[in-house]
This record gives structure tokens, C-alpha cells and sequence, in this order.
């Protein structure tokens, strides 16, 4: 990996190097192990006390709702799936399916229409560059710099004229544009790492347009295309303004499900939690999967 | 992987053959180059930039849904308003302070975490992972977890663990939080800079192992102490990816609108400009103004925008070149 080789060639030389311990100053890089330590120690402490809150919404999230709601908290409570069988509408009956099959909807076919535009448009700014392609990357950039709030009444007035209101199409289409420039930029990073010389050798072996893109290009860019999809699946999956100004009943994702699904009335604690547990499960599955290029995606393919 | 060499850009790669009508099959061939481009560019200038023409016209009308006989053009006065409504202009207040707050504070932590992770110790994987976490819960479900399970006053886990921590040494007064109520804006920057810290993390421990090291091994072969080489070298290698960071996040904090949403609802002086536009288009149905509010955040943004093409562009022109 291009991103690991810099880092692995530098543990190596700080191997070689620390035998010869004769330097006076700079101890803590002379003495590896003992500044590792130090730095795991505070790592491991800082990534516990980040990841608490994650790991507090998934025990309480098979606690009782009684127990969920205690001062101090009682972190060795009995284990239930109470509070799954709750947010599924065991006792109300009010299912969270429609609102997560419209996430899954929404998320997934508006990734497969942001690659069907962004896979040529990258194309055509990495493998056979248009003129001034920089500057057609700059456009894509700045929609999405752009927010969402300076678009978003024209959007429902039109929504609402052509009756286009909680509708999963029109917020299928939404969500493409709100990918597309970032997607545009990662395919590009990720196509231009198709070496020349392969391109250039199918190209005197004759081989067509269709052959090179499969041969060639597809293996290589295969990773960053998956990645890009991990990535633009999970900005549509977490959507919540877009999502609560165009749909309502019919067509609500899972984010405005969830917003709308706190009661003020008794306990609701370990329901909340079992709940956030459910709808982030897929972007915690999408997110590790895509962990190894995420960086590279985030950075919309500055950094590698 | 591919090596770096391959990164180069290919500049008349299928060069036309000299032929009897070169102009028009050169012109044929742009298109042709095109042409792959065209689907994506259209749509999306079909998609968001004539919505926001469309809202620089509503801007200066005078358009409330709820009374549509006074429909008509006012000039700038929607824009006088939004600059001189006390709400809108703590609005606006707010998202650059809401801003400013969580993209400092995240990279700040982010830089320490990534300088920690930099190095080799066992497990250092799992806790990477353990880091990541807080960013890819959905922020609605972050949002809510941080308004119930950690802050409430009552069960909340932070009160918890006060609770408990106090009672380990017999006091049964311990101190108990309420910032929900007592300081919301904070309580929204803390959640913000827990979903983004590993965001700014990430993109500075790919640019501290992108660092040549052997200037650094050079500087300590010196007697350069850690401060130093921090300090003159990973400093101000690590700026351009810092600028990155904090610019790229810049873009989506300020448009931020399910943390507000969500912990808050905007109350208590937390209501920022997308949460405020929100709340004026579609619950007080004043288009006209809301849109106004509208083009003063792109204005905002364009500024903040100048400056992130700016950062993003070098480090773009660097690997273009390569």
C-alpha cells in the first residue's frame, strides 16, 4: 500500500539506527520502546475514552429500559433484546422497516447513479483528459461547496409543483448531485492511477475501448471505485435535512425516522440506543470495509 | 499498488492524424473527448445551479406562502433583514463561532492522536479503529445518543460516572452536569468535535507517514530534541494537510444542520444559519427572506471556498505534475 510503505521504511531505519546509541540528546527517539509505550498507553487511553459513547450506546442498547436509566450507571446490568424488540414495534407497532428500506433504496440506487456519471466523467479529466480539465474539476468542487440550504426551497417548491414530494426518486436524484463532485473528484485520483505505460501497450496491441477498460483500467481502479461507492452509500445513508424537507410518510428514510421516534413520555433510553445501533450498523460495516482508501476518499483524493 | 511514476497526466495521448479535414475531425475528437464528461456536468448544473439562481430571484422578492396577495419585489430589504434581525444575525453569529470551535478544537486533538498513532505500539491498529468509530455513527443517531445517553442531567453517563466517581470517595453530593440547558452551544461543539476528530486525524497520520524521513534522522543525528524536529520539520510539513483538514471540514460544519436539529432544536441561542434558513422557509414560510439567508451562506462560504481551491489546488498541482 502507497499509503504504509513510507511508514514501514521508517520503523526499519529507526531499527537500524538505534544500536549505535551514542547520540546525547533525542533519547525518546534513540529508546523506541520506552517512548512507544508512553504513546501506546495514551493511544489506547484516548481511543477508549473516544470510543465510549459508542460502546455505552451498544450496552445499553441490550439493557432494560429500567436499567438504562440509572445514576450511577449500571454498566453490569442483566443483557436484554428488549429494547430491539421495541424500536421494531413489538408494543406499538409502528415498524421502522419503511423507513430503512427507503434508506437502502435512496442510498444505494443514488451510488449506482453517481458511478454511472462519475466513472466516464473521471474518464474524461485522468485517462483522455479534456482541455482545461482542471478547471471542470474546480466546477464539481464548488457545487458542493454550495450548501444544501441555498438550494434547498427552489428544490421543494418544484417538488411540490410537479408533486414530486415524498417521493424516493426525487430524493434518489438529490442525493446523486450531492455525491457527484465528490465521487467525480475520487475516481479521478483513483483512475489516474492507471500506469501510462499499460495504457499506452494495450493501445499498440490494438486493443479496443472496451478490452482496455476491462483489462486495464477496471483491475486497478476496481478498489478506488468500490471505495468511492462505500463512501457516497454512507453521506446518502446519514442525509437528515434533504430527507426531512422532501419526504414524509411514505417515503422517509431511517434519519428522520429516528428523529421523530423520540416520545417525551416514560423511559426510552435503551430504545434510543438500540435504535441508533441499528441505523449506523450498516455505515459502521461500510466504513471499515472502505477504511483502507478512506482516507484517500475524504480527502476527495489529495491525500493518499 | 502503483508507484508514483504513473501519476503523471497524458497530454495528447491519442494526438489526431494528419488528414485531408484535420479541423473538424480534431473537433470531433474534443467532442469525442467530451463527450464521457457531458451526463455528470449537466445534470449537476441542472441540479444545483439553477435551484440557486432560482433563490437569487426569491431573494428579492417579497414572498410569504402564508399571504399570497403581497407577492411582490423588494429590492435588497430581505437582505437588510437578515443582516438586521437579532435571530438571523445570532444566527450567523453562531455558525461562525459553531465553526471556528469544532474545526480548531478537532484538529488540535486529531494532530495529537495522529502524532500518537504515528507510532509503533501493540494493538496500535485496534485502537485506530476504536478512533474512527465516532465518525461513522449516523450523526442524527450521534446526536441523539449525546442528547440522552451521555448529557441528560439525570441518567446521562457523564453524571453517571460522576456520580459514581464521587461516591468512591463517600460523598454522595457529587457535581452534576446540565450543559444542555446551561451552556447548549457547548454542548453541540463537543459532540461536533467528537464526530470530527477522526476525520482530521486520519488526513494528518496519512500526512505525517507521507514525511521524508531522513531529514528528520539527519536533524537527530544533530542532537535536534523531538520539540525541534516537531517544531521545524513535521510542523510545517503536516501545513497543507492541516489547511486541508480544517477547510475541507469548514465545508460541512457550516452547513451543519442534525446536530442543531437534534440537540437542541435550535433553542437557547444555538439556532445556526442552515437550522435558522430551515425554520424560516418551512415553518414561518417567509421565502423570500429564508432564501436571502440563503445567498448570505454561499456568500460566507465562497470566502471560506476561496481559500480551501486555494489549499486544495496546490496540493492538486503537485500531483498533477508528478
Amino acid at each position: 500500500m502507497s499509503t504504509l510503505s513510507p511508514a514501514a521504511a521508517r520503523t526499519t531505519s529507526e531499527k537500524s539506527s538505534t544500536p549505535s546509541g551514542t547520540r546525547r540528546r533525542g533519547k525518546s527517539r534513540m529508546d523506541p520502546t520506552r517512548n512507544n509505550t508512553a504513546a501506546g498507553l495514551a493511544a489506547w487511553l484516548l481511543a477508549l475514552l473516544f470510543a465510549t459513547p459508542v460502546l455505552w450506546m451498544i450496552l445499553t442498547s441490550f439493557h432494560s429500559e429500567t436499567d438504562a436509566a440509572t445514576n450511577p450507571p449500571s454498566v453490569a446490568a442483566n443483557l436484554t433484546l428488549d429494547a430491539y424488540k421495541e424500536f421494531f414495534g413489538e408494543t406499538s407497532g409502528v415498524s421502522p422497516w419503511p423507513s430503512l428500506i427507503n434508506s437502502a433504496t435512496a442510498s444505494i440506487l443514488s451510488t449506482v447513479l453517481v458511478l454511472v456519471l462519475a466513472i466516464p466523467a473521471a474518464y474524461a479529466l485522468s485517462i483522455r483528459p479534456v482541455k482545461k480539465w482542471t478547471d471542470v474539476m474546480f466546477f464539481f468542487l464548488s457545487t458542493k461547496m454550495m450548501p444544501v440550504v441555498a438550494a434547498i426551497l427552489p428544490l421543494y417548491l418544484f417538488a411540490k409543483t410537479v408533486g414530486a414530494l415524498d417521493n424516493i426518486w426525487f430524493l434518489i436524484l438529490m442525493y446523486t448531485s450531492m455525491n457527484l463532485p465528490i465521487a467525480v473528484w475520487m475516481m479521478r485520483s483513483f483512475l489516474a492511477e492507471v500506469p501510462v505505460e499499460m495504457l499506452e501497450a494495450a493501445q499498440i496491441d490494438g486493443a479496443n475501448l472496451i478490452l482496455t477498460l476491462r483489462k486495464v483500467i477496471a483491475p486497478v481502479a476496481m478498489p478506488g471505485i468500490a471505495a468511492t461507492a462505500l463512501i457516497c452509500f454512507i453521506f446518502s445513508w446519514n442525509e437528515l435535512l434533504l430527507a426531512r424537507v422532501l419526504t414524509g410518510v411514505v417515503a422517509g428514510t431511517a434519519p428522520v425516522f429516528l428523529t421523530g421516534f423520540v416520545s417525551s413520555q416514560g423511559l426510552f433510553l435503551a430504545k434510543v440506543c438500540a435504535a441508533a445501533v441499528v441505523i449506523s450498523l450498516p455505515v459502521l460495516f461500510a466504513g471499515f470495509a472502505a477504511q483502507d482508501k478512506l482516507v484517500q476518499g475524504l480527502s476527495l483524493g489529495a491525500v493518499k | 499498488m502503483t508507484t508514483a511514476t504513473a501519476r503523471i497526466s497524458r497530454p495528447g495521448h491519442a494526438t489526431a492524424k494528419p488528414s485531408r479535414n484535420r479541423a473538424s475531425r480534431e473537433r470531433a475528437l474534443a467532442w469525442a473527448r467530451r463527450a464521457p464528461l457531458l451526463p455528470a456536468l449537466i445534470f449537476l448544473i441542472v441540479v444545483t445551479q439553477l435551484p440557486f439562481v432560482v433563490t437569487l430571484i426569491i431573494s428579492f422578492l417579497n414572498w410569504n406562502s402564508l399571504s399570497p396577495g403581497t407577492t411582490g419585489f423588494a429590492g435588497f430589504e430581505n437582505y437588510v433583514t437578515v443582516l438586521t434581525d437579532p435571530d438571523l444575525r445570532q444566527a450567523i453569529f453562531t455558525t461562525i463561532l459553531l465553526t471556528v470551535a469544532v474545526v480548531l478544537a478537532s484538529l488540535v486533538i486529531g494532530l495529537g492522536l495522529a502524532l500518537l498513532l504515528d507510532k509503533k505500539f501493540i494493538g496500535r491498529g485496534l485502537a485506530r479503529t476504536l478512533l474512527i468509530a465516532p465518525f461513522l455513527v449516523v450523526p442524527v443517531a450521534a446526536a441523539l445518543i449525546w442528547k440522552h445517553a451521555l448529557l441528560n442531567p439525570t441518567y446521562g453517563l457523564i453524571n453517571g460516572i460522576l456520580t459514581w466517581a464521587w461516591s468512591l470517595f463517600g460523598s454522595d453530593t457529587p457535581p452534576q452536569l446540565d450543559l444542555l440547558s446551561q451552556a447548549p452551544l457547548m454542548a453541540v461543539i463537543i459532540s461536533l468535535v467528537w464526530q470530527w476528530t477522526p476525520f482530521m486525524m486520519l488526513i494528518l497520520l496519512a500526512g505525517l507517514q507521507s514525511r521524508p524521513m531522513d531529514t528528520v534522522e539527519a536533524a537527530q543525528m544533530d542532537g535536534a530534541t523531538p520539540w525541534a524536529i516537531f517544531r521545524h520539520l513535521t510542523l510545517p510539513h503536516l501545513r497543507q494537510y492541516l489547511e486541508l483538514g480544517g477547510l475541507l471540514g469548514a465545508i460541512y460544519i457550516v452547513q451543519n444542520f442534525d446536530a442543531v436539529f437534534t440537540l437542541t432544536s435550535g433553542g437557547l441561542g444555538t439556532a445556526n444559519l442552515p437550522y435558522a434558513i430551515y425554520q424560516t422557509f418551512y415553518y414561518a414560510n417567509e421565502y423570500g427572506l429564508a432564501s436571502a439567508a440563503g445567498v448570505v451562506v454561499v456568500i460566507g462560504t465562497i470566502l471560506v471556498a476561496t481559500f480551501a481551491l486555494r489549499t486544495v489546488f496546490s496540493l492538486f498541482k503537485k500531483e498533477a505534475a508528478r
